[in-house]
C-alpha cells in the first residue's frame, strides 16, 4: 500500500516497513524514527546506513549480532539507540524488511 | 576416481550418505565420512531425559553401525577446511583432499559465549539439555527441585528444535504437577523473540498453552549475561530475571574451522542458496542441516525433507550438469505439550505453520496445532523410526498405526 512520509508517497506493508528499498532516504528515515519515538541523530544514520549496505549485499536484513560483530556497534549501545527492539526498529528505520525470526 | 567428503556423522551427513551411496558408482565414487568419535546422539530424544523418560541408552549408538557399506569413517578432530585447497586437516595432521565437500558438523551450544554462564553455578543452578551430560544434569537436579523459581531461557536465534524449550516448560509443568508440588513451582519462560514462538499463528497457540498452563512469559529479552550471585539473567537492557533454578539453551553455533575458512557467518554456520544447499563461496562446497544458515529450522526433520532435492541436484553436480531442484525450507516437527499429547507444525520458508494434517491432509493421524494424544504417539514413535529408518536413507512410511519394536519398550508407558 502507499503511504505518505516525508511528504512523499512511498510503499509500505501492513506493519509500516518500507517495501521499495530505493524509496528511503534520510528525510524519510527521519520520519520513520519520529513515528517510533526516536529521534534521528548521526549515530543512528551511521548504523542505518550499515545496515542498508548489509541488506544490500547479503539480500537479508542483518540480526542484532551481525550488526553488532560485523558492524562493529557495541550491542549495549544499539539498546540505548533502538530501545527494546533493535533488531526490529534498525530494520524498520533503514527501510529494509522486518528480520524474520528463524523459525 | 573422485572423493566425496562428508564432515559430521550426525543426522545430516548420516541420511545423506545413506541416500547417496547407492547413486555414485563406486568405480568413481570415493566416499568418506569424518567425525570426532563413534557415538550417534539422537538429539530429540535429550528433551526426555530430564525427566526420566530416556536415558544414555535410548539415545547413544554407535555411528559406525548406521553408514552404508562402501563409505569409510575416520575418526579424528577437523583442525582445518582449506576451500581453495579443496583439503580438510584433521589434528593429528592428516590430510583429506576431496573433490566435493559436504559439512554436516551441525550446530553446538556455547555456553562460553555468554558472560557467566559457566560460572560456579553452571550444572547445580544453571543448567541446559542440549548436550547429553547437561540432560543428564538437569534430571537430577529436578529430581531435587521441590518449589521456588523454574526459569527456562533462549539467549539467542537460531538454536536447534527452538520448541523444545517450551515443551521442557510443558513437561516440567506436568512433571511437578505429577509429583503434587506445582503449586510451589513458579515457570517462566525467558524469550529475545517478541512472542512465544517465532510465526504468528503458532505463537499465538502456544502462547495460549503457556497461559493455561500458568506459565509467564517474558519476552524481547536479549541476555548480556548472568549474575551468578543475584541469580539472575541481566539483559542488555538491564532487566533483570531472577531464578532459582535456570535452564537455558546457550548460543548456538556452528563449527570453529568454518569461520577460520570463511565458510561461514558471525555464528560459523556455512552460507548456503536456501534452494540447493550449496556453498555462496564454492561449487564444490554444500553443508547440510544445522551447519548451514538456510532460513528454515535448525532440525533434523529439515534435513530429511531436504535431502530429496539435494540427492538429486548432487547427482547432477556430479555428472557436470546444471542442479534442477530446490528444497522449499519444508519442516515438521511435534511439540510435546504434556501429559501425553502434543501437536504438530509443519511449515516451509514460505508458508506459516498451520492446522493441517500429516501426512495426508484430511486423512491424518497428525493433527497440526492441536493437541492430542494421536501426535504424542507420533513423537515417540518417531525415535523407533530415526534409528531404523532415517539413518539408513529409508523414508516413513505413511503411519497407519505406532510401529512395535523391542527397541521401544517405553511407549506404551509414555503414551499413557
Amino acid at each position: 500500500m502507499l503511504a505518505t512520509i516525508a511528504g512523499r508517497p512511498v510503499h509500505v506493508n501492513d506493519e509500516g516497513f518500507l517495501t521499495e528499498f530505493d524509496e528511503w532516504d534520510e528525510g524519510v528515515a527521519a520520519a520513520l524514527a519520529a513515528d517510533i519515538g526516536i529521534q534521528l541523530d548521526e549515530e543512528r544514520l551511521t548504523v542505518l546506513r550499515f545496515v542498508r549496505r548489509d541488506y544490500q549485499e547479503r539480500g537479508t536484513t542483518p540480526t542484532l549480532r551481525r550488526v553488532s560483530a560485523s558492524g562493529g556497534f557495541d550491542t549495549k549501545r544499539l539498546f540505548a539507540l533502538f530501545p527494546k527492539k533493535p533488531a526490529k526498529k534498525m530494520a524498520y528505520v533503514a527501510g529494509v524488511p522486518k528480520p524474520v525470526g528463524c523459525v | 576416481m573422485k572423493h566425496l567428503l562428508v564432515l559430521g556423522a550426525g543426522t545430516a551427513g548420516t541420511m545423506a550418505v545413506a541416500k547417496l551411496r547407492p547413486r555414485l558408482p563406486a568405480s568413481e565414487w570415493r566416499i568418506t565420512v569424518v567425525d570426532r568419535d563413534d557415538e550417534h546422539h539422537y538429539q530429540p530424544g535429550y528433551l526426555f531425559v530430564p525427566f526420566g523418560v530416556y536415558d544414555r541408552a535410548d539415545v547413544v549408538r554407535p555411528r559406525s553401525r548406521y553408514l552404508p557399506e562402501g563409505v569409510d569413517l575416520v575418526l579424528g578432530e577437523i583442525a582445518a577446511i582449506d576451500p581453495e585447497g579443496r583439503a580438510v586437516t584433521l589434528a593429528d595432521g592428516t590430510v583429506l583432499a576431496y573433490d566435493e565437500l559436504i559439512v554436516a558438523t551441525g550446530t553446538s551450544p556455547r555456553p562460553d559465549q555468554t558472560p557467566g554462564m559457566l560460572g560456579d553455578a553452571w550444572r547445580r543452578s544453571v543448567h541446559e539439555f542440549y548436550t547429553l551430560p547437561g540432560a543428564e544434569a538437569l534430571r537430577d537436579a529436578l529430581a531435587g527441585f521441590d518449589g521456588g523459581r523454574l526459569v527456562a531461557h533462549v539467549s539467542e536465534l537460531p538454536v536447534k528444535c527452538p520448541v523444545a524449550p517450551l515443551e521442557f516448560l510443558f513437561l516440567a509443568d506436568a512433571h511437578f504437577r505429577d509429583r503434587g508440588v506445582r503449586d510451589r513451582v513458579e515457570l517462566v519462560y525467558v524469550t529475545p523473540l517478541d512472542g512465544a514462538f517465532t510465526t504468528p499463528a503458532a505463537a499465538e497457540r502456544l502462547a495460549g498453552l503457556l497461559a493455561a498452563r500458568g506459565i509467564a512469559v517474558e519476552t524481547d529479552f536479549v541476555v548480556e549475561r548472568i549474575d551468578a550471585d543475584a541469580q539472575a539473567l541481566v539483559s542488555y537492557d538491564e532487566r533483570a530475571v531472577p531464578f532459582d533454578l535456570l535452564v537455558t539453551v546457550p548460543v548456538n553455533m556452528g563449527a570453529d574451522a568454518i569461520a577460520e575458512c570463511g565458510l561461514g557467518d558471525e555464528l560459523q554456520h556455512v552460507s548456503v542458496d536456501p534452494g540447493t544447499l550449496q556453498s555462496r563461496r564454492y561449487p564444490n562446497v554444500f553443508a547440510l542441516g544445522d551447519a548451514n544458515d538456510a532460513p528454515t529450522s535448525k532440525a533434523g526433520s529439515a534435513v530429511h525433507l531436504a535431502l530429496a532435492s539435494f540427492v538429486e541436484n548432487f547427482v547432477q553436480h556430479a555428472r557436470g550438469l546444471p542442479m534442477t531442484h530446490a528444497y522449499d525450507g519444508r519442516v515438521n516437527c511435534f511439540v510435546e505439550t504434556g501429559g501425553g499429547k502434543a501437536l504438530l507444525l509443519d511449515f516451509d520458508y514460505a508458508t506459516q505453520p498451520s492446522p493441517g494434517r500429516y501426512p495426508l491432509s484430511a486423512v491424518g493421524p497428525f493433527s497440526g496445532l492441536e493437541e492430542t494424544t494421536m501426535n504424542h504417539v507420533g513423537k515417540m514413535m518417531f525415535k523407533w523410526a530415526y534409528w531404523h529408518l532415517l539413518l539408513r536413507g529409508r523414508d516413513l512410511p505413511i503411519p497407519s498405526g505406532a510401529p512395535r519394536s523391542d527397541a521401544e519398550p517405553r511407549l506404551e508407558g509414555a503414551a499413557s
